[in-house]
């Protein structure tokens, strides 16, 4: 009985949680579908039918380059996902498949930089671009993604769990080169944490803000973030709120969409990096 | 003996191309985090900024900038900002998680629809802080759907934007929900990976569930606690994205919201270099301590594991 009455506690203690984490996306939504003068009236709890406007709407506002800022942002977000993945399980199948002699001190230096953040260099970073002739570029906003000290850690453990080395060990006997190996068993062994870590990559590449604003200037190399910022900082008076809540909803719900249908694999693989077995 | 020393050399053979896989990172390293480290900290010592049209500098000052920033600017009231708003969201979220944790894995309870409710809760942490900023700026507005919704349920509407804990109150709870469900996973990896026989123990000592928690679950996940701890520390002293939108850069009511790294952003757009510098490099020496510190966490637990990885595998094998 004490049992029951401490289920029944939990569960409403869980819905109430569930329900503060969609309460707002549901709001959202609804007043994507409304017309500005409908969500100035007031709010309620229908949906409206200004859906397909608003996203019209948005999609050819003269001073927003939204389609562009899509682009833009699922370029980048593809290329580091990319990036990450493959250089990360090149360098987690150096550290875990080579006796060499600074191994130990390579693992320990990507170990101590992997939580510093990269705001305390961006000073630097956004200096050096210039010097480079990178700035307004796309190319700062995904290359650095080669170096991505925390889907190397992740990759390092999935490997070692598995990838047993007589497997590359059979792969030389059969005459195979080390990059053979590393491109046709290797990759395809990863499989299951390159998706994994492909996701979390993409989007943080594609919420990233602060160092995009910092190396993007002109409209139509920005990306999304970019472009919810210069909204937030329009006149907002003159503004209309169904567009502001559709490009919302274009920054928010494609990506809850694909979490939905693989989010299985993802919560699974949240613990994994930090918490080993 | 023989087979050994031909495996030795065998390894020895291959270990060039340890190296020439590492080439990649650690290029990609030096080019976009290393050199610009560098260069971070030598613009620090420079007075160089723009007053109106003319450009100042460079001109070499030593520590002056350090100096400046540390007792002559603002710093220490963002600081205190920073911490302010991260307590007031991690609170919360350490409790709720653990809370959360506890009853997602125990036996006991033997709750249902867990996978649902882990990935309800996961799903914030996904959401681009600046859209999720935004969002909130625009239903919490002083004629927003929240305000709508107080009237109708009979309070006074409240002006959150305005008010100095509407601001921090609202990126509080933003944080709050963007990071519970991370943490949650995270600790219940950590319960779930403590022997359970431990438990059982407890159980035939007539342990109750406050003890138990206390003597047993606490202990054993001392170190995903403070991985836990350190890297939301981290992760409250980068804090922008949500504060920048929602504040459009202003930090709320006389600046009560603004963020160390707001102020950072400031100086990198009045391109004020020095002390965009003097400002950087402080907050890398913190947060190289505290990564330091997960460093030092991390692979003591792997010491740990290691010790024990026969133990925990035998008990494996036997169910």
């Amino acid at each position: 009985m004490k049992n029951k009455i401490n289920k029944i506690l939990c569960y409403f203690v869980l819905i109430v949680l569930s329900l503060m984490c969609v309460f707002s996306f549901c709001l959202l939504i609804i007043n994507s579908t409304r017309a500005h003068s409908q969500i100035q009236k007031g709010f309620s709890f229908a949906l409206g039918s200004f859906f397909g406007t608003n996203l019209k709407n948005v999609l050819s506002n003269g001073e927003l380059p939204v389609v562009k800022g899509i682009i833009n942002s699922l370029t980048v977000s593809s290329l580091s996902a990319a990036l990450a993945a493959y250089f990360s399980v090149l360098t987690a199948f150096a550290i875990h498949s080579y006796e060499f002699r600074f191994k130990r001190a390579a693992f320990t230096f990507i170990m101590m930089i992997m939580m510093i953040p990269s705001q305390v260099t961006a000073l630097g970073f956004v200096r050096w671009m210039a010097k480079l002739g990178l700035m307004d570029s796309l190319i700062p906003l995904f290359l650095p993604s080669v170096a991505s000290p925390i889907v190397f850690y992740f990759m390092l453990s999935y490997m070692q769990s598995n990838l047993p080395k007589a497997v590359i060990e059979a792969a030389r006997m059969d005459g195979a080169g080390e990059f053979r190996i590393f491109n046709q068993i290797v990759i395809p062994v990863m499989k299951p944490a390159i998706a994994v870590q492909a996701i979390f990559t993409f989007v943080a590449a594609w919420n990233n803000y602060f160092i995009p604003s910092l190396i993007i200037r002109s409209a139509e190399k920005k990306t999304l973030p970019i472009l919810v910022a210069q909204l937030r900082s329009a006149d907002y008076l003159k503004f209309d709120m169904g567009q502001v809540y559709m490009l919302v909803f274009l920054a928010i719900i494609p990506i809850i969409i694909v979490y939905i249908l693989l989010s299985k694999y993802i919560v699974r693989g949240v613990a994994v990096g930090s918490v080993k077995e | 003996m023989n087979m050994e020393k031909r495996k030795k050399i065998k390894s020895i053979s291959y270990a060039k191309w340890g190296y020439i896989f590492l080439i990649p990172f650690f290029a990609m390293y030096v080019l976009t985090y290393f050199i610009p480290l560098i260069s971070t900290i030598y613009y620090s010592f420079f007075e160089n900024y723009m007053s109106g049209l003319k450009q100042i500098g460079p001109n070499f000052v030593a520590l002056e900038n350090y100096k400046s920033i540390l007792f002559d600017s603002d710093l220490p009231k963002y600081a205190y900002n920073t911490m302010y708003i991260w307590i007031l969201g991690f609170i919360p979220q350490i409790t709720i998680s653990m809370l959360l944790a506890i009853w997602f894995t125990s036996i006991r309870l033997n709750l249902k629809f867990t996978g649902f409710f882990k990935t309800v809760i996961y799903m914030p942490n996904l959401i681009m802080a600046a859209a999720f900023a935004m969002l909130f700026w625009a239903l919490f507005s002083d004629i927003g759907p929240i305000n709508n919704l107080l009237v109708l349920l009979g309070f006074e509407p409240y002006r959150f934007l305005s008010e100095i804990n509407g601001n921090r109150g609202l990126i509080a709870l933003m944080n709050f929900l963007m990071w519970f469900g991370n943490t949650t996973i995270l600790l219940m990896a950590g319960i779930m990976g403590i022997d359970s026989s431990i438990f059982e123990a407890a159980q035939i000592d007539g342990a109750s569930s406050w003890q138990t928690f206390w003597h047993v679950t606490l202990p054993s996940i001392k170190p995903i606690l403070v991985y836990v701890l350190l890297t939301s520390l981290i992760g409250g002293i980068q804090m922008f994205d949500v504060p920048q939108i929602l504040t459009d850069g202003n930090g709320g009511p006389d600046r009560t919201s603004m963020t160390m790294i707001m102020f950072l952003n400031k100086h990198l757009y009045s391109k004020n270099y020095g002390m965009a510098g003097a400002l950087s490099v402080i907050l890398f020496i913190v947060t190289a301590i505290l990564s330091f510190t997960i460093y030092n966490n991390l692979t003591e637990k792997d010491v740990y594991s290691k010790h024990r990885g026969h133990k925990m595998k035998g008990g494996k094998n036997e169910k």
